[in-house]
């Protein structure tokens, strides 16, 4: 390395003040009071999370059994023990049967979307309606089914419960799967096509296999945010007390239902069974919450 | 498999063969018609429930909107149906949701975009995962059990200190339960943070690098710099996650129906029980028929009318803020 | 070194082009507004650049030139603590700024920025008014006194005032990409820093929009240090008085760290290089 010209120093006299003490009080305070107001923001968040996880464990913790899981639903709010397996069983069954219809649907949507539609105005008018979608309430989507549904066959059943649910995931799974069928890089459909494959084929062969991690975690999201939906649930299932295998015929119950009938009345042993059934619906939610992240964590396709 | 035993073919076509383009047609055809249940599934709830709720848009015509009476088993004359009142707990407790949740989640937001460093970024998500994940019922079981009976003292030391205020001393008015406006607001707020957190956090993320040190560069503090350089480019966009929360909080049903009190009631003191459109809902459909029911499914009706057109603009002011960022920066 | 600073800044400003040629004797250490010792810039464990030293003569022009991966913009950025915001980034050695160490314990980058500002890449207005955008660093500043000149004496200095005086309230975006930089520059002066230090500031511009950047970088000398990084070898030659030359090298571990390999007049490198590198580098036998 040549340095033609050589350094020198210099004393620091006369040179400008850089210190923090330079910059102007109020220009200091406000950006101390700014960042400060930050952290509280953050604090804000985690202090109502922390309350509710550490009270549910607490209350949810003290009725905790195996009998409380397998045992029947008291028919009086009033009367101690008891159970909640018949709302295990209906959550279970009814988001089982939920994701069932609007995963698939959910898919095919999306596939149009994303190798079909494009930003065709029809493909964008989708689009912008699945979003507007996500944000229908539920108690509506409720009514809707209760309405389409409920009225038709003439009675409430967990096979209804499943239809409100199914609805409320279906624009959740399209809008996130699309999301991932376009993280695919486009060489992999080229190559496909370069090989004499039909668009179908490649879709289905090549692009779903290449999001398919993605999609699975999304749509696992969306299946936990159904398995907590209270509202629909109790609009167009019933209720029962000992567990109803059969989502086709007679009435069914969910875990959030239970919870919401349990919560607002003034008999301890009823509102035990609440915090338990929260407990329970918490760690299902929870258990596809965690294993989406894991899936999407794990084999998640690298972004550009 | 070996390559040499397949026949030569006797000459190539380039034209469509029959059966795999229309495997082709089909599917995309299907694809298509999935896409299209979104907007079947829509079209469908607006007009089955507007039928089953006409009669009791029949019996009371505009009044439904406007009078604030809510009564389906009147001692003597008809049943009256008003939605005003509910209309206003539903506006009241989304905007006291609003007015705490919007500054925490720009916060959050700014914390996970700006501010974090890089081991605390992770956990911070995954808070706001959490707190996503949490079922809406549950925040209604711990509200009405936990946080609305601890909150009374408060309440009634706010009442004490502020009530005596002329005009301001309104809203804070006498104390009942716990269960009123204002903890429904609080339980609401907690619930629309992580909506408006992740979609104002995305849109904080798409601000410029470029832009970001053009104001360092010109000395600015951090402060100064989100102020100058991320909140101009973000207006738009978190205009749009606000307008989402809001479409949220007024869909709320559950932990709303359990924590606002259960009162038809329209006043200024945000310690008064009230009720919310969609609690009323859930509250009273069991126990209804006929034109009660019809008028219920009403406030469904109008319920899903104000949802969409919020969604539908909000989605416009967010695709809209995107766009403009997509072309500022190419 | 008097005789030639007086030389520079009172030369007419028709004949901007090639000052490099023309300067002599720059070797008086007194002039030199920053220095550079043995500055070595890491991104976590990966050493970017290597052991960098050299000075900053005030008032002249300092062109920063090389291969890309070289490093020469990570050392620019290291001049006015830029690369602080990137997670990782750290920065061993001294860069003096009037002897003051700018990574020492208590000075502030806010300060830094302030006394050294930079220009980037592409054109960065932001989304406001052009008159906000020249305003801004004088407001998070406090810079007392009518804003209004302030923002006309910058985009004076910038040459864009004539272009830009009737729309003072349009856009920035609105700008061609040429008055757009020029408004940074302009946006950059306003705040009245020592240093100007440039990015490839006309790699983004079409030929008439760079020789106009060109002029206004000699023209800023009169009042300003500047440190520009081009990709440019005839820009550098256009507009440096001096001219370091750096290079990417492959160590034993296959690892690329941008070095430093020469520093001179910025005649002297292009006429005489002292170094094998630099030679082929600028005869176009390399890269």
């Amino acid at each position: 390395m040549t340095l033609t010209a050589p350094p020198a120093a210099r004393p620091a006299a006369g040179g400008p003040d850089l210190t923090r003490a330079a910059l102007s009080g109020r220009r200091r305070f406000t950006n101390h009071l700014a960042t400060a107001a930050i952290w509280v923001a953050v604090l804000l968040a985690v202090i109502p999370l922390a309350l509710v996880t550490y009270t549910v464990l607490a209350k949810g913790g003290g009725v905790m059994s195996l009998s409380f899981l397998n045992e029947d639903i008291p028919n009086s709010y009033r009367r101690e023990g008891g159970g909640m397996g018949p709302a295990i069983v209906g959550t279970l069954l009814i988001t089982g049967m939920a994701a069932l219809m609007a995963i698939p649907l959910g898919v095919f949507g999306a596939i149009y979307l994303n190798e079909y539609g494009k930003q065709r105005p029809l493909a964008r008018v989708i689009r912008l309606m699945s979003d507007v979608m996500t944000g229908v309430p539920s108690i509506v989507m409720g009514l809707f089914i209760y309405i389409s549904w409920v009225l038709l066959v003439g009675e409430q059943t967990g096979f209804a419960g499943a239809l409100a649910l199914a609805c409320l995931m279906l624009p959740v799974v399209i809008r996130s799967s699309e999301e991932m069928l376009r993280l695919v890089p486009d060489e992999l459909r080229q190559a496909s096509m370069a090989l004499g494959a039909r668009k179908w084929k490649t879709t289905l062969t090549v692009v779903l296999p290449a999001a398919i991690s993605g999609i699975t975690s999304g749509s696992l999201l969306a299946v936990a945010r159904a398995a907590g939906e209270t509202a629909p649930i109790i609009i167009v299932t019933g209720i029962v007390f000992s567990p109803n295998w059969n989502l086709f015929d007679g009435s069914n119950t969910a875990l959030p239902a239970q919870i919401f009938r349990n919560a607002s009345q003034p008999f301890p042993a009823a509102q035990d069974r609440a915090w338990g059934a929260a407990l329970t619906l918490i760690v299902i939610v929870l258990g596809f919450t965690i294993i989406a992240r894991f899936i999407s964590s794990r084999f998640a396709i690298k972004e550009r | 498999m070996t390559l040499t035993n397949n026949p030569p073919a006797a000459k190539p076509t380039l034209t469509q063969r029959g059966s795999s383009a229309l495997g082709d047609r089909v599917f995309s055809w299907w694809t298509l018609g999935t896409g299209l249940l979104v907007l079947a599934i829509l079209g469908l709830i607006l007009i089955t429930t507007v039928r089953e709720a006409w009669p009791a848009f029949d019996a009371m015509g505009l009044r439904f909107i406007t009078e604030r009476v809510w009564d389906p088993n009147p001692a003597t004359g008809d049943a009256i149906f008003g939605a005003l009142s509910f209309a206003y707990g539903t506006a009241v407790s989304s905007l006291i949701a609003l007015l705490f949740a919007v500054p925490v989640s720009v916060g959050i937001a700014l914390f996970l975009t700006e501010l974090a460093p890089r081991r605390l970024r992770g956990p911070a998500v995954t808070v706001i995962d959490l707190l996503a994940a949490v079922p809406s019922v549950v925040f209604g079981l711990w509200g009405i059990l936990v946080v609305a009976p601890a909150l009374v003292p408060i309440y009634q030391w706010m009442h004490d200190v502020f009530g005596g205020i002329p005009l301001l001393g309104r809203l804070f008015g006498p104390v009942g339960s716990g269960r009123n406006f204002m903890t429904a607001g609080l339980i609401l707020a907690i619930m629309v943070t992580p909506i408006i957190t992740s979609i104002t956090r995305e849109v904080f993320s798409t601000v410029p690098r470029a832009d970001k040190d053009a104001a360092l560069a010109l000395g600015a503090t951090r402060w100064e710099m989100i102020r100058g350089a991320v909140f101009p480019h973000s207006f738009g966009g978190v205009v749009g996650a606000v307008m989402l929360g809001l479409g949220r909080a007024m869909g709320e049903t559950i932990a709303v129906a359990l924590v606002i009190g259960g009162a038809t009631n329209i006043t200024a003191n945000l310690f008064a029980p009230g009720n919310s459109m969609a609690a009323v809902i859930v509250q009273q459909f069991g126990e209804s028929t006929g034109t009660f029911t019809a008028a219920l499914i009403g406030l469904g009706v109008v319920l899903f009318a104000m949802t969409v057109l919020i969604n539908v603009l909000a989605q416009v002011v967010v695709r809209r803020a995107e766009a403009r960022m997509k072309g500022s920066v190419a | 070194m008097a005789s030639n600073d007086t030389n520079l800044t009172t030369r007419p400003s028709v004949a901007v082009h090639a000052p490099g040629t023309t300067v002599s004797g720059a070797d008086s250490a007194n002039a030199s507004v920053m220095q550079l010792r043995d500055v070595s810039v890491y991104y976590g464990s990966y050493e970017a650049v290597r052991g960098t030293t050299m000075p900053i003569q005030q008032n002249q022009v300092t062109a920063m030139i090389g291969p890309s991966g070289c490093g020469k913009s990570t050392v620019l950025r290291a001049l006015n603590r830029m690369n602080d915001p990137i997670p990782g980034a750290r920065v061993s050695g001294d860069v003096l700024f009037h002897g003051q160490d700018l990574y020492a314990k208590d000075v502030d980058p806010i300060q830094v920025r302030r006394r050294i500002g930079m220009v980037f890449q592409k054109p960065n207005p932001f989304p406001k008014s052009i008159y906000d955008n020249v305003a801004y660093g004088l407001r998070i500043n406090g810079i007392k006194g009518r804003l209004d000149d302030h923002v006309e004496e910058a985009l004076t200095k910038a040459a864009l005032w004539d272009e830009v005086k009737d729309k003072l309230r349009k856009s920035a975006l609105a700008l061609s990409g040429g008055q757009q930089q020029r408004l940074c520059i302009a946006r950059t002066i306003a705040v009245k820093p020592e240093v100007i230090l440039m990015d490839e500031p006309c790699s983004a511009l079409d030929p008439i929009a760079t020789a106009k950047i060109e002029d206004l970088i000699f023209e800023l000398t009169n009042d300003y240090t500047i440190v520009i990084v081009t990709h440019n070898m005839q820009q550098a030659a256009r507009v440096s008085h001096y001219t370091a030359f750096f290079t990417a090298e492959v160590d034993e571990a296959q690892e690329r760290h941008g070095r430093l390999v020469e520093f001179s007049q910025t005649g002297k490198l292009f006429t005489n290089p002292a170094d094998k590198r630099t030679e082929d580098y600028i005869t176009g036998r390399f890269g």
